[in-house]
């Protein structure tokens, strides 16, 4: 499939706002009015081409439209932010803020991305090859709902407070994750098959969170619910397995889990659970 | 039309349109996930009485199943969304989820739903858990053997009721004998039940009553004991008339399955007692679907 390429010249030295930089938005467009179009770094607003050099087809449908961004650094924020169709394919690391409020299309990122990734995204997917920062699939700063849907998938490890007020949707985990992962949870699933850190599930009113690994220790305000063989978890496991790879290992993965319940500190009826085999 | 010494009557069936959904019941054994099935699909051979005509399609391997156990597919039928939408709704409540290590699921896709665990969650009195996977929601409905997993929605389509054969036999014992036979066949047809016991009916009916107050009553032109009273299409050595009724989800699949029971009738052929086939042709008063025997054979 043809691609609109976006090779960065040289990492920047300021951070770059790709936010509108997605197949819809530039669907139809010339490479020359791309390379034309405003970006902003640092303090400044540049021109496309001042920092990519443009190659490849411009987008001709905007639902089905791919983009490629080459070299990328980590200090391209909002790549994929609010995209509602297409493909963005990342080579390379990826900024802050990738794929926050993402309505839907595909986002892939080779490398690593930084915090906040997926943030109050509704639908879509967001596959990153390396690692997240914190609040993976959070809520925007100052907002009480996190990700409200879609799927993202991390092949490594991801940063504190992973799906920080989530609210629907999955996160995956192949590695590890960091502190507080799910907390102030309101519904959706995450699922993590590495290690996994302290205070997790605080706050969670609803949701799941599916450990292949007991971790240390848990919050006391969580209820032992016993061990179980609980029927949606294969469907589950189909489902994440469809992200690649790093979760093929859920095919031989059966339905039993213990069932701990809460955060009871806060009313919640929340679950994490822990595999048995 | 004589095939094998069976004479095949050039008549059709008669059937009408109806509305049908496919459901997959899952177990953690076949033995469960049948007794669920055949809960379900109880008290459904007619929609005259029963408010909807119910069956088991066909048994399914934990590959076929959306969560990979045993299971069975039902379906459906009704004379209307609506009414099957409710008889939907109680079934799955009092005979799927009742049964232990029961899960739900929709076999069909479409545009037009009808409630499942939408409904049915409201049993978990508030401890139900609801789970998105993709373009679809499960209701986890806490149980007293763990959770009763049930898809949101099932949907409903457009299908066929009131397929028919009428097996003609010199003898009683001939005439199931050809009925059974003709249902095993028919049972391999994907897309349609057979939803008398065993798959057959003895008592057809035919449209109308000299009692105002029935809509139906006793087919009296192929009852045997009846041949002297009244316009019998009956030969004098025909002693038994047993009816297969076909529902199906296509009229393609009702056509198959009639010519699947055709074609197993004849082989027994009319060494095993077997007079003729027929089939139940109202006069147009009943359906627009019409399934020429001599057609479907050819």
């Amino acid at each position: 499939m043809s691609a609109l390429v976006l090779t960065l010249r040289e990492p920047p030295r300021q951070r770059v706002d790709m936010a509108g930089l997605d197949p819809r938005a530039l669907a139809g467009r010339r490479l020359a009015e791309v390379a034309a179009a405003p970006v902003a770094c640092g303090n400044r607003t540049l021109r496309l081409d001042a920092l990519f050099e443009v190659s490849g087809d411009p987008i001709a449908t905007p639902d089905s439209g791919e983009i490629e961004i080459r070299n990328a650094s980590s200090r391209l924020d909002h790549i994929g932010a609010g995209m509602r169709a297409g493909t963005i394919a990342v080579a390379g690391d990826a900024g802050a803020y990738c794929g926050a409020a993402m309505k839907g299309g595909i986002l892939r990122v080779s490398g690593s991305v930084g915090a906040f990734a997926a943030c109050a995204m509704e639908s879509g997917g967001i596959h990153v090859g390396g690692d997240a920062g914190a609040f993976l699939g959070a809520a925007l700063p100052g907002e009480r709902v996190g990700m409200r849907g879609g799927v993202v998938s991390v092949a490594g490890n991801v940063g504190a407070r992973a799906g920080d007020h989530l609210r629907r949707g999955m996160l995956l985990v192949a590695g590890n994750a960091g502190p507080y992962c799910g907390s102030r949870m309101i519904a959706g699933t995450i699922l993590v098959l590495g290690g996994i850190g302290d205070f997790i599930g605080f706050g969670m009113k609803r949701g799941t969170i599916l450990l292949a690994a007991g971790p240390a220790r848990l919050l006391a305000t969580f209820n032992d619910c016993g061990s179980h063989d609980l029927q949606f978890l294969p469907l589950m496991y189909d489902k994440a397995r469809e992200a690649g790879p790093a979760f093929a290992e859920l095919a031989g993965f059966g339905s039993r889990v213990r069932r701990w319940a809460g955060d009871r500190g806060v009313g919640g009826q929340g679950e994490i659970l822990i595999r048995e085999s | 039309m004589i095939v094998n010494g069976v004479a095949i009557d050039d008549t059709f069936a008669e059937a009408f349109g109806m509305k049908a959904t496919r459901l997959v019941i899952t177990a953690d054994t076949p033995a469960w996930a049948m007794h669920a099935a055949t809960a379900m699909t109880g008290f459904a051979t007619s929609v005259i009485a029963c408010g909807c005509e119910a069956g088991i399609e066909r048994a399914l391997v934990p590959g076929e199943t959306p969560d990979g156990r045993p299971g069975a597919a039902v379906l459906l039928f009704a004379m209307s969304g609506t009414e099957l939408g409710k008889q939907v709704l109680n079934r799955a409540g009092q005979c799927v989820m009742t049964s232990p290590t029961s899960a739900l699921f929709a076999g069909l896709v479409g545009d037009d739903p009808i409630k499942l665990g939408s409904s049915l969650r409201f049993f978990g009195d508030g401890f139900q858990i609801s789970k998105v996977f993709g373009a679809k929601r499960y209701w986890r409905i806490p149980v007293m053997d763990g959770e009763f997993l049930c898809e949101d929605y099932a949907y409903l389509t457009k299908a066929v009721g009131g397929g028919n054969l009428l097996i003609l036999a010199r003898a009683r014992a001939a005439a199931v004998a050809a009925a059974e036979r003709a249902v095993e066949a028919m049972r391999k047809i994907e897309g349609v039940i057979m939803p008398f016991p065993g798959g057959v009916v003895r008592s057809g009916s035919k449209v109308g009553s000299k009692y105002k107050s029935l809509i139906a009553s006793s087919n009296d032109a192929f009852c045997p004991t009846l041949k002297g009273l009244t316009e019998s299409k009956l030969t004098p050595d025909i002693e038994a008339v047993l009816e297969i009724v076909i529902d199906g989800l296509t009229s393609d699949a009702v056509a198959a399955a009639m010519k699947a029971g055709m074609v197993a009738i004849c082989e027994m052929g009319a060494e095993a007692g077997i007079a003729g086939i027929s089939a139940g042709n109202y006069g147009g008063k009943l359906g627009q679907f019409n399934f020429h025997l001599h057609r479907i054979l050819s």
